[in-house]
């Protein structure tokens, strides 16, 4: 028996093909969004598994330091250094902030780039894992790795606050929960520029404390001098790193933290759930909306074109019925029609979200079981919107054939 | 070819071609019933070509769908080949398989479908009935080399000029050997000398294949082809000669 859709596709492939190009762009929109928030997904999960640690150390009662602020005295380290199970512990900072670029030859500060700075202690947890280009921070002040993504390029002199960093290495898929690039940085320079003031502020603050007389007493000398370093200097960072040593769980090693450091601890399957479940699951439930809406839209086009086509056929259904052709015959000819047209637009989103993903700024990540669910969804949605054109065929009368 | 019915030894009539008995067909009921057909009788002998024509509302239409088995008379009966196919009811439960194995097909446009190239047009109604492709394809080109388009096997539909496309659906309705043709008004958009081409070709095909043909017609150029026609008016149908008979006063 000959395949009626087959030949009916093959005869006017050209409205099929641009058709199939309309459903298949949206397909590579939903595609795309679905793709969005798995690199969202897998941007977390880079970000805990770069980072090395096993153990985040946070302000009590807080979900630092990604998801809320924290923040903890810089020498809290010491002591969880010496908590059982602890291999090795280092603070860290984050805090987003645009970083300027530096015209070559020029103290002009060009184009910024907005990024998450994370201060580090060399060659400790919180270190990028690894480097596509150049070298680790090896000096105290004044070095920077930054992600790809940032754009900077080895050797580039960039300005964080009111000092000037070279770029001596680069790294990748190093962003924010946010899919801000970071920029690493000595601890030391990023607890300054995230918790030191400017002269000026300083100098207004130092002036205020000297007016107020509970500071500036004449009895108490030193008193003021002891305020105002207290305000001009800063031991805060916003979590500590903490790898386990080789047979301790992380709970083994969380739990004593808890109740002697008062602090708070999450593992790595904590911090996850707090990244994925919570900081990104109002994205995901907007990616979600989308994609429904735009699974309505696509069953509609399908749903409208199908039927369109099957209207422009009513007379050829008509003596196909009148000779005989079984009405499943016809059925099938329009559900295979229905689904020749999916399979086009599928393979066309599917190439178009391939194509268009490496443009878009946040990373997208584009899963095949993510394409084989939306090749099944599509072949369904078709299949489904074909009923309305099936329906209408089979109510086609063999007599309108005759007249 | 098989045909999917419950037929019997009873319903066998040995009368070829096709014969109609008292046929009625009422549309609605009560009093706003209207009697399309009142008591139609009708035959048609085994290689014969007749006409059958009427002004318009006479049941043209209704008799071709009630033959044509689209629609269900009231009453009657009517015996297609050698067998009976309705008595006051349909004696076969599949009305589909009657259409496609007994009865060609033949329209006023000829309704071609446009994505299938001219051979598989004819091939689809033996398809439809089974038979393997290459058999089908054989026997589609054996009626186009009949009907002097074989050489347009592998033409789309749209490529054929109005006459080629015509005997191609003439083919179409020869494909699974039906004892009956229903042609409506086969050539209404031909001109005269297409339009009597066509006409041979009908009676030449009754004759080589003893199909039995019915052409519903307004057209006054092909009457003299006809050795008998049937004026049907009021749902009644009347024999006359072909010869001489003219559709001018009673079409008017």
């Amino acid at each position: 028996m000959i395949n009626l859709a087959a030949r009916d596709i093959l005869h006017g492939w050209g409205k099929f093909a641009l058709t199939g190009l309309g459903l298949g762009l949206l397909i590579g929109v939903t595609l795309t969004m679905a793709g969005v928030y798995r690199g969202m997904v897998d941007d977390a999960r880079a970000l805990l598994g770069n980072s090395g640690a096993d153990l985040w150390v946070v302000q009590q009662d807080t979900q630092g330091p990604y998801a809320e602020a924290s923040s903890l005295k810089d020498d809290a380290v010491h002591g969880l250094r010496g908590m059982p199970g602890v291999a090795r512990a280092a603070n860290v900072t984050y805090f987003t902030m645009q970083v300027r670029r530096e015209l070559a030859g020029s103290h002009e500060a060009a184009n910024d780039v907005r990024a998450m700075v994370v201060g580090i202690e060399p060659g400790a947890p919180g270190e990028p894992g690894y480097l596509v280009a150049g070298r680790q921070i090896t000096r105290g002040h004044y070095e920077a790795v930054a992600d790809v993504r940032t754009g900077f390029a080895l050797g580039e002199r960039i300005q964080i606050r009111r000092h000037h960093y070279i770029v001596v290495g680069l790294t990748q898929r190093m962003v924010s929960s946010g899919g801000d690039p970071m920029v690493f940085v000595p601890l030391k320079d990023a607890q300054e520029a995230q918790f030191l003031k400017d002269n000026d502020a300083i100098e207004n603050d130092r002036a205020r404390l000297a007016a107020n007389p509970a500071f500036n007493r004449a009895g108490t000398p030193g008193l003021l001098a002891a305020v105002q370093a207290l305000q001009s200097s800063s031991r805060n960072v916003n979590a500590v790193l903490v790898q386990l040593q080789p047979g301790w769980s992380a709970e083994e090693v969380a739990e004593p933290i808890r109740r002697w450091k008062h602090l708070e601890v999450y593992s790595r399957a904590g911090m996850e759930e707090i990244l994925v479940a919570k900081l990104i699951a109002t994205s995901a439930r907007q990616i979600g909306m989308f994609l429904a809406i735009l699974a309505v839209v696509s069953a509609a086009i399908v749903a409208f074109i199908i039927y369109t086509m099957t209207m422009g056929k009513i007379r050829e259904i008509a003596v196909l019925k009148l000779i005989g052709t079984r009405n499943r015959t016809i059925a099938a000819m329009i559900l295979q029609q229905a689904l020749g047209l999916g399979l086009i637009g599928f393979l066309v989103g599917k190439i178009s979200a391939t194509v268009w993903a490496p443009i878009f700024p946040k990373f997208v990540l584009l899963l095949t079981q993510d394409a084989v669910t939306g090749l099944i969804a599509t072949l369904l949605i078709c299949a489904l919107a074909s009923t309305l054109a099936i329906r209408a065929a089979l109510k086609v009368d063999p007599g309108e054939a005759i007249g | 070819m098989t045909m999917n019915n419950n037929s019997t030894a009873s319903r066998k009539s040995g009368i070829g071609g096709i014969l109609i008995e008292g046929l009625r067909k009422v549309y609605g009921h009560g009093e706003t019933a209207v009697e399309a057909l009142k008591h139609v009788n009708m035959q048609v002998s085994p290689g014969e070509v007749v006409g059958l024509v009427g002004p318009s509302g006479s049941g043209k239409s209704t008799l071709l769908k009630c033959l044509g088995a689209i629609i269900e008379p009231t009453s009657g009966r009517m015996t297609l080949g050698d067998e009976v196919i309705y008595d006051n009811r349909w004696l076969t439960t599949d009305l589909r398989a009657l259409r496609r194995d007994r009865i060609g097909f033949v329209f006023q446009a000829p309704y071609l479908i446009p994505f299938l190239d001219v051979t598989d047009n004819v091939a689809l109604l033996p398809m439809l009935a089974s038979v393997p492709n290459a058999q089908a394809r054989a026997r589609a080109l054996e009626l186009l080399g009949a009907l002097d388009v074989a050489h347009r096997a592998k033409a789309q539909p749209s490529q054929l000029s109005g006459g080629e496309q015509q005997r191609v659906s003439i083919a179409r309705a020869l494909a699974n050997k039906p004892p009956v043709i229903l042609a409506d008004e086969p050539t209404a958009p031909l001109d005269s000398e297409r339009a009597l081409a066509v006409m041979r070709i009908l009676n030449q095909m009754a004759q080589q294949s003893q199909t039995a043909i019915i052409v519903v017609t307004h057209d006054e150029k092909i009457i003299p082809t006809f050795k008998r026609i049937y004026h049907i008016r009021d749902g009644q149908t009347v024999e006359e000669a072909g010869a001489g008979f003219s559709l001018e006063p009673r079409l008017g």
